[in-house]
């Protein structure tokens, strides 16, 4: 355990090394939070939009460009390069379970992230724009829900560098992952913006589970409780399929060597 | 072919000092350097890392402006013209590729020659001589991402070799090679030195590839040039002692001999190493003088090799 | 001769990406994905909405279709310039000076974003809907804007693609702030100026020509007068302004490249 909090915070201290491209990630996520904003507002301006005022909107925008961060919202390649390299051989002999091993450095990345990448977009937001607080004790719970989050992405993106296993280039599934995750996380328009059919669809996906579940949460729409059981569900079954596609995957390179 | 007179480059360094500080620096990558190349030399350029050694090479190609100074390469400036030069050199660099790496090395070849505009015919003679010497025929079609370096670094070279130019530079061309590798490229650049006369520049860290191919040498530390000539020239200055080393039949005693300046006898007694100077004797007179004294088994005499006379240079500096 | 070696180098990139097959089609699906993806948010807005800034969904539909293929275009053009800091961290930007070619045009011909060929058969598709779907007075002239606006928009697109990047020769990670601009651009050209605030729009519409993309075109094939007061004549200089970016663009990257010449990396 005490080698995993280690991995943590070296996973922590890497990322803050990165400080110039740290600015420059904050004026990115500003211009497009303003440029989503803009877009929404011309259209709840009008009238709510399924309990969505300005406010909401606002909060909902603010909330998710810092979020989007934290839990890694596109695919990540380090896992995929390092199998591809035949490097991960390394990994796999190392006495640790890889998955936690990983897990423990992206909760440390993430921790960061927090820091730098969730706090501004949220502290801009709510100084410039009408911006919807939660109660006091939404706060444990809405990090509990962030957690959840992070875990659900995690394990959707190991799984899909783990794919790396069996297919030599793996930048297809990985494009096609990316342009699902934008339309289905709730990061282009709120999931309840949806038609009434496809509600129950969208929210049926792990991709809901990873921004909008927790955003939902810190705006209080209904009761917390059916969001966070459906992403410990989706953690639970991503992080288990994980676990087990990479015992195959080991299976895969120690007994056919790659 | 190269003519470099009072060359300068300077690069801005910028260093954190504090929180917000910033210092910034001028360092004087190259300073003054001057040499010529004649066409048809192979010329060795030494120097340990951070000498100066890539910022010259990237001036000489073009790819980097001096500071001040003047540089002709092939009676171009290549500052000016860039794109002229390029037709007309041939540059390796050891660290990085120039061919496509996800195509095979066949399809890089063609697509240089579109790039060059070489005629099929020429290249087509080209690159038969260089697959026929380099032993490239099978691996042509492999993609030159599953090319073991070796493999690569001939593909590497051939491609720099098609446009048929008059200048070949080479920036640590045998870097990371397994001997054989290594041995196969030196006798191939040899070649193209000595039968198509193509004028070689080569920077490297493996002074084994200097005694092989360059007949030249400059070395340069610190941004200038610390010597320039021939290597045996060189050697004869910074380090003028040879070491005769003779295996006798019966344990002797070889002290006091004429022009021995120093004498190491192993453990067992029968291997001596007798160091001498040119000036002081001759091998064959020293040669003699021992087997007045003993019965000789074996013997072989040591030139200093070609890094003890680096070294000599910068330690003298 | 010249262009017969860039066809050559595009060449190679098509036969080079198509090695792996199967990754290669499936980005192509994903590229399409993601621009059908776009639409079907422009969509679900309109569903709670019947008007955004002022436009009927045909009509926003029109622009962001427009937009869409002048981005597909120009990131398969020049999408590419995203690995410069790439390119010079690794040196392999050297080896480009090398040769007795342009730089900029061998970045661009030397890894052809063929993969986005899905997002552009996806923005024609929307745009055939589209241009079925609104009340167009077809003409001479409608026919040549329909035609002008996407290669134009390319033009510009592409523009910003290589001013934008070739900040990455001063700055180590102006990477990101490049993507604001060029990634930037087309979420603001996918929708009508109006949505933006003044700020914004200053920015991408005038300072980045983005609002030549798609949003004065298409007031032009909709013979609608401009709701900000802009003369109607602005639908019709797309091409100057896509003339001048290339422009102001090549300037850039010229300069940016001296400039890694004159002081190294």
């Amino acid at each position: 355990m005490r080698a995993y909090v280690f991995l943590a915070l070296a996973g922590f201290r890497r990322y803050s090394t990165y400080r110039q491209a740290m600015v420059a990630g904050m004026a990115t996520n500003v211009a497009f939070g303003l440029l989503r904003m803009a877009v929404l507002v011309a259209a709840v301006g009008q009238g709510p939009i399924a309990g969505y005022d300005v406010a909401a909107t606002a909060t909902y925008v603010w909330l998710g460009q810092g979020l989007m961060a934290v839990v890694v919202l596109w695919g990540d390649k380090q896992l995929a390069e390092r199998v591809r390299s035949g490097d991960v051989v390394v990994d796999l002999y190392r006495p640790w379970h890889l998955q936690s091993a990983l897990f423990a450095e992206d909760v440390g990345r993430a921790g960061y992230a927090v820091v730098v990448r969730l706090v501004p977009p949220i502290a801009f937001g709510a100084l410039l724009f009408p911006f919807r607080w939660p109660s006091a004790g939404t706060a444990p719970v809405f990090a509990v829900s962030v957690a959840l989050a992070l875990a659900v992405s995690f394990g959707m993106r190991f799984l899909l560098n783990a794919t790396t296993f069996w297919l030599l280039d793996n930048r297809g599934v990985q494009a096609l992952y990316t342009a699902l995750t934008w339309l289905l996380c709730g990061l282009a328009v709120p999931l309840a913006f949806f038609p009434g059919w496809a509600l129950p669809i969208v929210w049926s996906t792990p991709f809901a589970a990873m921004l909008q579940a927790p955003i939902d949460v810190f705006l209080e729409r209904g009761s917390p409780w059916p969001f966070l059981a459906g992403q410990a569900f989706w953690a639970v079954v991503v992080l288990l399929a994980g676990h087990l596609v990479l015992n195959r995957a080991v299976r895969k390179v120690v007994v056919h060597g790659g | 072919m190269i003519e470099v007179r009072e060359l300068r480059r300077e690069f801005t360094v910028t260093t954190r000092t504090g929180r917000f500080r910033r210092d910034k620096r001028v360092v004087r990558a190259v300073d003054d350097v001057a040499f010529d190349v004649a066409a048809g030399e192979a010329v060795g350029y030494v120097g340990p890392n951070g000498a100066g050694k890539s910022t010259t090479i990237k001036m000489l190609t073009g790819i980097l402006v001096p500071t001040s100074g003047h540089v002709r390469v092939c009676g171009v400036e290549p500052s000016r013209g860039r794109r002229e030069l390029a037709r007309r050199i041939g540059v390796v660099f050891g660290q990085r590729s120039q061919l496509w790496w996800d195509l095979p090395l066949r399809d890089s070849f063609e697509l240089l020659r579109a790039i060059y505009r070489v005629k099929a015919g020429d290249h087509r003679a080209r690159l038969r001589e260089c697959v026929d010497l380099l032993e490239l025929g099978p691996f042509l079609d492999t993609p030159v991402r599953q090319l073991s370096l070796g493999q690569r670094m001939r593909g590497e070279v051939t491609a720099s070799l098609l446009h048929g130019p008059e200048l070949l530079v080479l920036d640590e061309p045998t870097i990371g090679l397994d001997l054989e590798s290594k041995e196969r490229l030196r006798e191939f650049l040899a070649d193209v030195n000595a039968q198509r006369g193509t004028t070689l520049l080569l920077t490297t860290h493996d002074l084994d590839d200097i005694e092989r191919l360059c007949p030249r040498l400059v070395v340069i530390d610190r941004g200038t040039v610390l010597a320039d000539g021939p290597l045996d020239g060189l050697r004869a200055e910074v380090a003028p002692e040879r070491v005769l080393v003779v295996d006798l039949e019966r344990p002797a005693r070889l002290d006091g001999l004429p022009g021995v300046t120093s004498h190491r006898v192993e453990p067992n007694g029968l291997r001596h190493h007798l160091t001498f100077r040119r000036t002081g004797t001759t091998a064959a007179a020293l040669i003699s003088a021992v087997a007045t004294r003993a019965e000789v088994h074996d013997l072989v005499v040591v030139e200093p090799d070609i890094d003890d006379v680096v070294r000599r240079l910068y330690a003298r500096r | 001769m010249a262009e017969s070696v860039y066809l050559k180098l595009v060449g190679a990139r098509l036969r080079g990406q198509m090695s792996y097959r199967a990754s290669f089609l499936l980005q192509c699906v994903a590229q399409a994905v993601n621009q059908l993806a776009e639409l079907g948010i422009i969509l679900v807005l309109f569903n709670r909405v019947s008007a955004l800034g002022g436009f009927s969904v045909g009509e926003v539909v029109l622009m962001y279709a427009i937009a869409g293929t002048a981005f597909g275009v120009a990131d398969m053009v020049a999408g590419q310039l995203d690995e410069l800091p790439m390119y010079i961290r690794t040196g392999t930007f050297d080896v480009l000076l090398l040769r007795p070619l342009g730089t900029l045009a061998q970045m661009m011909a030397s890894d052809l974003h063929l993969r986005k060929v899905g997002r552009i058969l996806a923005g024609l598709g929307t745009m055939a809907y589209a241009l079925n779907h609104n009340d167009i007075a077809w003409s001479a002239g409608a026919v040549a804007l329909v035609v002008l606006a996407p290669v134009s928009g390319a033009v510009i697109f592409s523009s910003i693609w290589v001013a934008a990047n070739a900040l990455c020769f001063w700055v180590v990670d102006g990477q990101e702030l490049a993507n604001t601009v060029t990634y930037g651009s087309n979420a603001f050209t996918s929708y009508p100026a109006t949505v933006f605030g003044p700020w914004l729009r200053r920015f991408f519409a005038f300072v980045v020509p983005g609002a030549f993309v798609a949003y004065y075109p298409s007031l032009a094939l909709l013979d609608r007068p401009d709701p900000l007061g802009g003369p109607a004549f602005l639908g019709w200089i797309s091409p100057l302004v896509a003339a001048a970016s290339a422009a102001v663009a090549g300037l850039a990257w010229r300069t940016a490249v001296r400039h890694y010449r004159g002081t190294g990396s």
